[in-house]
């Protein structure tokens, strides 16, 4: 009978930990990468805010198991039938003080720590005159960065390159370059977020927020806006081709001259009086 | 204080401090007799059943947009209906169904609790309710011309701009000014009754932990519901008259608003969380048969709590433009909320600890939400790493977050709350089996909901997003948490049911079925209109514990006589 009921009470403490489990394993292979983790192997800023997650991720693991694991102890040995009489124990200061304390010092522990981190996730690394940002056509042989201008409207995004080209929906960047983003809107807010190239700046009316990236290898990567701006929120979507800077120089030189003789057409059927 | 401790305790003898039996109107019958109610026992009933109304709506807006994510490209609600059942579903959580339900839990015991007869402003109080119901009434009739679609947040210039059409936006402004005074008024009630009715002998350091949990919520909603209403007038008149508080076209500012709104935003999360702490805090040492833990150090972090709340308020805003040193403040001091939280938890567990645990609902809900509010405050100090939160806010991590707080924490209370004190307010007890089964039910249904969510965000699905492509891989989440989000569902339906039920067939029990330890369970179940026939002098935390040893002794001692 006692025996029964302690097993019952230890199963049902066991539960939670078979749900998560069982939730776990129910996920397909290819989401365990973005399961625990935030996603990475996009741009270097990307890759440390995951690194960083990681290490507060295991803390916070250490400190919620500690809790529940003193709970389930409580919850077991103090039950009322092995435990018919309570201790009228109103509190033990010392001990108070003492885990106040672990508490600050902790936080204490991964503010700091944070705070270490932060340069090298915020901050482009300051470039060298690099070769390969000099193909793609920053100023200066090399030095500095690749300035992309993002807006935000309802619902798409635009990007403007520093030749005065412009794209919609897709930005082509070159690979191994830093590349700085000046977000803004013309609308509603807006949040631009591509999650492998680090983490999201909102795209506000009036303001201009800025981030960076890098990319490390060829390849799309795939965003979406992340503020509600109205209906069309879920299909403003956004992509990022990484590119070779060659490859990039000719992209953005091809299609500003793409922009200039549709608008040399326009201007033309414009003074003709023709209707488009 | 040393004086009063030596005295032994005793039920008062004799002639009533008052009378009993003083001019009473006859009770009016029926519902006229409810509609024009000032006891606080009624109006607390009437803001009880309204939210748990509400509950049961913004349950079902809950169930259509997990419905709509089941599965990727789902065509059940377009767009537009989908951002007003974010809205909707988001507002009436809030405003209609958590504040309320604690304003009533609030009304029906804090004057039992304090020994008093009624509130401090008994018309004031019927005020309150009907100042709710206004803003519910105003706000749901939306329903039959557009709905506001903004999300709960309304952030400008989505709101204030010609970006949505129709008139929801205003119909939401209004539910803010409306529940936003009653909370104001129902909140200086509470400050009033418990700062000057308290029973002869009930010191500061008496008051129960519930009311001192009351009180740090009063102070944040004299604080930041002001401010919320000033914001939202000015989007009232940005949108009709003409003025440019928002409008970034014509010298405003899309940030003013961000920055007023989560102002009170922030401390709103605590005004909802804080009397569920105080709620947890009485509920576990009845049942663990054991003094509360650490009284002052519980009170004091409710209060501590309550100031920090008002120093946090950016970090909803670590992706919009800010300074590095704003940003750096905001991740500071939210971090720093974390150290009272904790303290908290702390001494709950401690609470159990050599206690003699009585297995009973209340208990079952007030473990669960040790549980998960745990996990949920730590999942907040990791959001408050502000590039981290870059990654993480406005998806659906942040969304399992503030559910692991709001629905794990807040509710989970609320369940708490309405299991313990349900036979106080009918005189019937609610089913244990079905409450358990209920219990059960609404946990792994909310694991299952919101464990896997914070995964999907993880993975890049930004919140309020009406549909998904099916190569974003995001489909096996959304579909288990849809199914966790029915099995929840149906475990709070199973506590609609208990409690229907048990209104006619419960067990009748009598004055005191937990042995409380607080005075509400010195009266009647029902307690009688006029609460108390005669107020004991209250000698500790628990005057409840002092009458029955009393009882006890004097019994003994007429026996052995």
């Amino acid at each position: 009978m006692k025996r029964s009921a302690f097993d019952r009470h230890r199963a049902i403490l066991a539960l939670p930990g078979v749900a998560v489990v069982a939730l776990a394993f129910a996920m397909p292979a290819p989401a365990w990468a973005g399961a625990l983790l935030p996603e990475r192997g996009g741009s270097p800023n990307a890759d440390r805010i995951a690194s960083l997650y990681e290490v507060v991720l295991i803390i916070a693991g250490v400190v919620f198991a500690g809790v529940t694991i003193a709970l389930a102890i409580a919850l077991v040995r103090y039950r009322e039938r092995r435990n018919p009489l309570a201790a009228q124990i109103r509190g033990h200061t010392r001990l108070e003080i003492a885990w106040t304390c672990a508490a600050a010092v902790l936080i204490v522990f991964i503010a700091a720590f944070s705070l270490s981190k932060f340069g090298a996730i915020n901050h482009p690394p300051k470039a060298a005159a690099s070769p390969a940002a000099a193909t793609a056509g920053v100023p200066d042989g090399g030095r500095g960065a690749l300035h992309i201008q993002v807006t935000g409207r309802q619902y798409v995004w635009m990007f403007s390159y520093p030749n005065g080209a412009f794209s919609y929906e897709e930005m082509v960047a070159p690979v191994g370059v830093t590349v700085e983003l000046d977000i803004t809107s013309v609308d509603v807010a807006h949040s631009w977020w591509m999650p492998k190239l680090g983490g999201k700046l909102d795209a506000v009316p009036g303001y201009v927020n800025h981030t960076w990236f890098r990319l490390e290898r060829p390849g799309v990567y795939r965003g979406q806006c992340a503020e509600l701006c109205g209906r069309g929120h879920a299909d403003m979507v956004a992509r990022v081709r990484g590119v070779s800077p060659a490859a990039y120089k000719a992209w953005v030189t091809r299609q500003k001259q793409l922009i200039d003789q549709a608008n040399q057409r326009a201007a033309r059927d414009r003074a003709s009086g023709r209707q488009p | 204080m040393a004086a009063t401790t030596t005295t032994p305790t005793r039920i008062p003898a004799g002639v009533p401090q008052i009378a009993v039996d003083r001019v009473r109107r006859p009770a009016t019958p029926g519902w006229v007799g409810w509609v024009t109610t000032t006891d606080h026992k009624r109006i607390g009933v009437m803001y009880l059943t309204t939210a748990f109304a509400f509950l049961l709506i913004g349950g079902v807006e809950a169930l259509l947009m997990r419905s709509q994510l089941a599965v990727p490209k789902n065509t059940l609600l377009t767009p537009e209906t989908y951002n007003q059942v974010v809205t909707l579903h988001g507002t009436t959580m809030v405003f209609l169904v958590v504040m309320p339900v604690w304003a009533g839990f609030a009304n029906y015991m804090v004057p039992l609790m304090i020994g008093a007869r009624d509130m401090a402003f008994p018309k004031l109080n019927a005020f309150s309710y009907w100042l709710y119901a206004a803003g519910a009434i105003v706000f749901y009739a939306s329903l039959l011309f557009t709905p506001p679609e903004a999300g709960w947040t309304a952030y400008t210039p989505l709101s204030s701009g010609p970006y949505i059409p129709g008139n929801g936006t205003d119909a939401w402004i209004f539910v803010i000014h409306l529940t936003g005074l009653s909370s104001l008024l129902g909140a200086l009630n509470v400050t009033v009754t418990i700062a000057n009715m308290r029973a002869p002998g009930m010191g500061w350091g008496r008051l129960p932990l519930f009311c001192w949990s009351l009180l740090a919520q009063a102070i944040m909603i004299f604080l930041t519901l002001p401010v919320v209403a000033a914001a939202v007038t000015l989007l009232l008149t940005d949108r009709h008259f003409g003025t440019c508080f928002y409008d970034p076209t014509c010298g405003g500012s899309a940030m003013l608003w961000q920055h007023l709104f989560w102002f009170f935003g922030h401390p709103e999360v605590y005004i909802m969380i804080l009397p569920a702490f105080g709620l947890i805090s009485e509920v576990l040492p009845v049942f663990a048969r054991k003094p509360i833990f650490g009284y002052k150090a519980i009170a004091a972090s409710s209060i501590g709590i309550a100031f920090l709340s008002m120093l946090v308020w950016a970090h909803h805003m670590f992706a919009t433009p800010l300074a590095s040193v704003v940003l750096a403040f905001f991740m500071l001091s939210s971090m720093a909320i974390a150290i009272p939280t904790g303290v908290k938890i702390l001494n709950w567990v401690a609470t159990l600890f050599h206690g003699s645990i009585a297995f009973r609902t209340p208990l079952y809900f007030a473990v669960g939400f040790l549980v998960l509010f745990t996990l949920g405050g730590i999942t907040g100090v990791i959001l408050a790493i502000y590039p981290i939160d870059r990654q993480l806010t406005d998806t659906y991590f942040v969304v399992a977050h503030f559910h692991f707080v709001l629905v794990a924490g807040s509710v989970s209370a609320v369940m708490a709350a309405l299991y313990y004190w349900f036979p106080k307010m009918t005189g019937r007890a609610l089913s244990e089996p079905l409450g358990k089964a209920s219990f059960w039910l609404q946990f792994v249904g909310f694991l299952v909901t919101f464990l896997v969510q914070h995964s999907l965000g993880l993975s890049g699905m930004p919140r309020r997003v009406y549909t998904y492509p099916a190569d974003s891989g995001w489909g096996t989440d959304n579909l288990v948490s849809t199914i966790g989000a029915f099995i929840l569902g149906v475990g709070v339906l199973l506590t609609v049911v208990n409690v229907l039920v048990s209104l006619r067939r419960g067990r009748r029990v009598g004055p005191d079925p937990w042995k409380g330890n607080t005075l509400e369970w010195f009266t009647t179940s029902p307690p009688p209109p006029h609460n108390f026939d005669a107020i004991p002098r209250v000698r500790s935390v628990e005057p409840m514990r002092d009458i029955r040893r009393a009882v006890r002794e004097r019994t003994e001692a007429a026996r052995a006589g």
